[in-house]
């Protein structure tokens, strides 16, 4: 402890409080039988077990997962990747909304100001939008990396269809923040854009005419799309994404070695 | 010691019951240990007494078996059709205690029997068999005929050997446990006449028997009892293979850890380097020239281009491209997860992929005002989201 003036050492403090703080009834009681930060965890089986079973996030996953789904070769990571960018988006997009109101009159100056007057909103913003590109492109590889090691097969063909929905619904969501800066570029995008929804089949012009809330974009079509893009979409995507994980369970997790 | 469940007690009791002409009760009442246990079987097997018995069945004109003090041994315990390995054939016949399978080695002592022409199909642990042609079969099993034959007889016989013991017996079916069927042999009694030449018989089998009332058990010889009749599916089944799997943590989340991280810091460095895109302020009256999709779409504007929008905004998109991927797995019928197995499949989707990347490209960066064709090194790139980074001009 003490060494040779007498004094306790800086080390020895920092140790001797990190093991008060580890030690304490507080972090005794939240953390749960097997966390790697409560003190006097050892790694053993039993443990690895607990570390997954015993957190609300990991338990997604199952204590064990076969040996060739572990290498990145395999999945590359990609559903993964998708998962961890929507909550990305979210985290960003949550810190969005504080500076940004739907209206045709402030959208464009809130977007303006939230690059110049708030702390990290250029980078927050360019995160978001760069991010809802990567999405997009993970989720369409995922679903390559998916077809090509024919795991859409049996027992996994309703987990595809899923994964197919969720693929429309980030497009979908993607396309919906495409409008909100409300510039030239989203206008037109967006007016491109619903002009194909407009040849969708049978109910094509009905379609157009709920996603535009009217004939042509307009002010009422800021409000609407942005209230699919943080909150419609997210909750129907959310449902999705926990069907979509569960059955990756149920189905006997991750598809077998080529 | 554990309760023996009181089904599975009766039906040793019957088995042995029937074994020894017993009234199921008074066997029954014996298992429990409520009464006096009738004049048990000696414990050690006889030696003597084989010679005697094997020797005179040899011939087919012996005596009849229903004079022959053994006769106790009615029940027997089926060899395990499924495991005909285990017996080991090699024994020597002479063996004063020999196993099951040289039992039935030296029990099949007609030279001209024809491997080919097995037809009593079954093999049996027999602890005095006799090479009977008319066996009784009590379970046909074709491979136990199989692993018979593999075990010829020599022309000379040396005297069958001894009874089983009752351990030897005991040990044996647990040898076997896993496929075994231990089975009540029906008794019939053996024919005497007539199978001198007839023996075309290879698989040995079971010798049918009289029972001799209980109080006619010669001392020493025991008799099998049927502990229990198992079915050999019930406990081999194996149902899933397994699989070579490594704890989730820390070897999956550690790789996920560094995938979360790896694209964070991508992510953010992108952020830093390239800025979103902020035009001008919608303007209804300004149509930009070109007006292009977000460029997941643009594949589909270029489509658009070429095609009547009722082909390009209809039969690609929804048919193609939503229903057509939801069907994939309901039209691909091909089980097999090797690519050199879905040659078709993978050159189809390649297809896909490679017609949507190159009509991305070309909507992306190939068209310019009007969307008509341009190059972008020559008249620059018309795709705002790039508008500050890719500068070729």
């Amino acid at each position: 402890m003490a060494n040779g003036n007498g004094k306790v050492g800086l080390r020895d403090r920092v140790k001797d409080a990190n093991e008060k703080l580890w030690g304490s009834q507080l972090a005794e009681s939240i953390l749960r039988p097997g966390s790697p930060f409560k003190k006097g965890y050892s790694d053993s089986p039993r443990n690895r077990s607990y570390v997954v079973m015993n957190n609300v996030l990991y338990h997604l996953h199952p204590v064990k997962v076969k040996r060739h789904g572990v290498r990145l070769s395999y999945t590359l990571c990609l559903g993964g990747l998708s998962f961890f960018l929507f909550i990305l988006l979210t985290i960003t997009g949550i810190f969005l909304m504080f500076y940004y109101t739907p209206s045709a009159q402030t959208a464009y100056p809130d977007i303006e100001a939230l690059s110049t007057n708030v702390a990290f909103g250029s980078l927050v913003r360019n995160m978001h939008r760069w991010g809802a590109h990567l999405m997009v492109l993970s989720v369409f590889l995922h679903m390559s990396r998916v077809f090509y090691h024919g795991a859409y097969k049996p027992p996994r063909e309703f987990n595809w269809v899923v994964g197919v929905v969720l693929l429309f619904l980030t497009l979908l969501l993607s396309f919906s923040g495409y409008l909100l800066p409300w510039d030239q570029l989203a206008l037109w995008a967006v007016t491109v854009g619903t002009n194909m929804a407009g040849f969708v089949p049978v109910m094509g012009a009905q379609v157009k005419f709920a996603l535009l809330a009217g004939v042509e974009v307009s002010a009422a079509t800021l409000l609407r799309f942005y209230v699919l893009h943080v909150l419609a979409l997210p909750f129907i995507l959310v449902i999705f994404l926990a069907v979509h994980f569960w059955r990756v369970r149920k189905d006997g997790g991750i598809s077998g070695p080529l | 010691m554990t309760e023996i469940p009181e089904s599975l007690l009766r039906r040793s009791a019957e088995a042995k019951a029937k074994a020894l002409g017993l009234p199921v009760e008074q066997v029954l009442a014996e298992m429990k240990g409520e009464a006096p246990p009738t004049p048990p079987p000696a414990p050690e097997p006889e030696p003597e007494k084989a010679p005697e018995e094997s020797v005179e069945e040899v011939p087919p004109a012996g005596g009849t078996p229903a004079e022959e003090p053994v006769v106790d041994v009615t029940s027997e315990a089926v060899v395990a059709p499924e495991a005909p390995k285990e017996a080991p054939a090699e024994e020597p016949p002479a063996d004063p205690v020999p196993d099951e399978a040289a039992v039935e080695a030296s029990e099949e002592p007609e030279p001209e029997t024809q491997p080919a022409a097995p037809e009593s199909e079954e093999a049996v642990a027999e602890t005095s068999g006799e090479p009977e042609p008319e066996t009784q079969p009590a379970e046909p099993e074709p491979e136990a005929a199989a692993a018979d034959a593999s075990k010829e007889p020599e022309p000379e016989t040396p005297p069958a050997p001894a009874p089983m013991s009752e351990d030897q017996a005991g040990a044996a079916e647990t040898k076997e446990a896993p496929a075994a069927v231990a089975t009540m042999v029906e008794e019939t009694p053996p024919p005497v006449e007539g199978n001198g030449a007839g023996n075309g018989k290879v698989a040995a089998t079971v010798t049918p028997r009289q029972v001799l009332p209980p109080t006619g058990t010669p001392e020493g010889v025991r008799t099998q009892r049927l502990l229990t009749v198992v079915k050999a599916r019930a406990i081999q089944t194996v149902k899933t293979e397994p699989t070579d799997k490594v704890n989730t943590w820390p070897h999956l989340m550690l790789m996920e850890f560094g995938a979360l991280l790896a694209i964070t810091g991508f992510l953010v460095i992108l952020s830093v380097i390239i800025h979103s895109p902020l035009l001008e302020p919608a303007n209804f009256n300004a149509t930009p020239n070109p007006s292009k999709a977000p460029w997941y779409f643009l594949g589909l504007q270029e489509l658009l281009s070429y095609f009547d929008p009722q082909i390009a905004g209809v039969t690609v998109p929804t048919i193609t491209g939503l229903i057509g991927f939801m069907m994939v797995p309901y039209v691909d019928k091909n089980p097999s997860h090797r690519p050199s197995d879905r040659k078709f499949a993978i050159a189809l989707y390649s297809t896909f992929l490679a017609g949507a990347a190159t009509l991305t490209i070309i909507g992306v960066l190939f068209r310019g005002r009007g969307f008509n064709f341009s190059y972008p090194w020559k008249d620059g790139v018309f795709f705002d989201d790039l508008k500050d980074w890719v500068q070729f001009e």
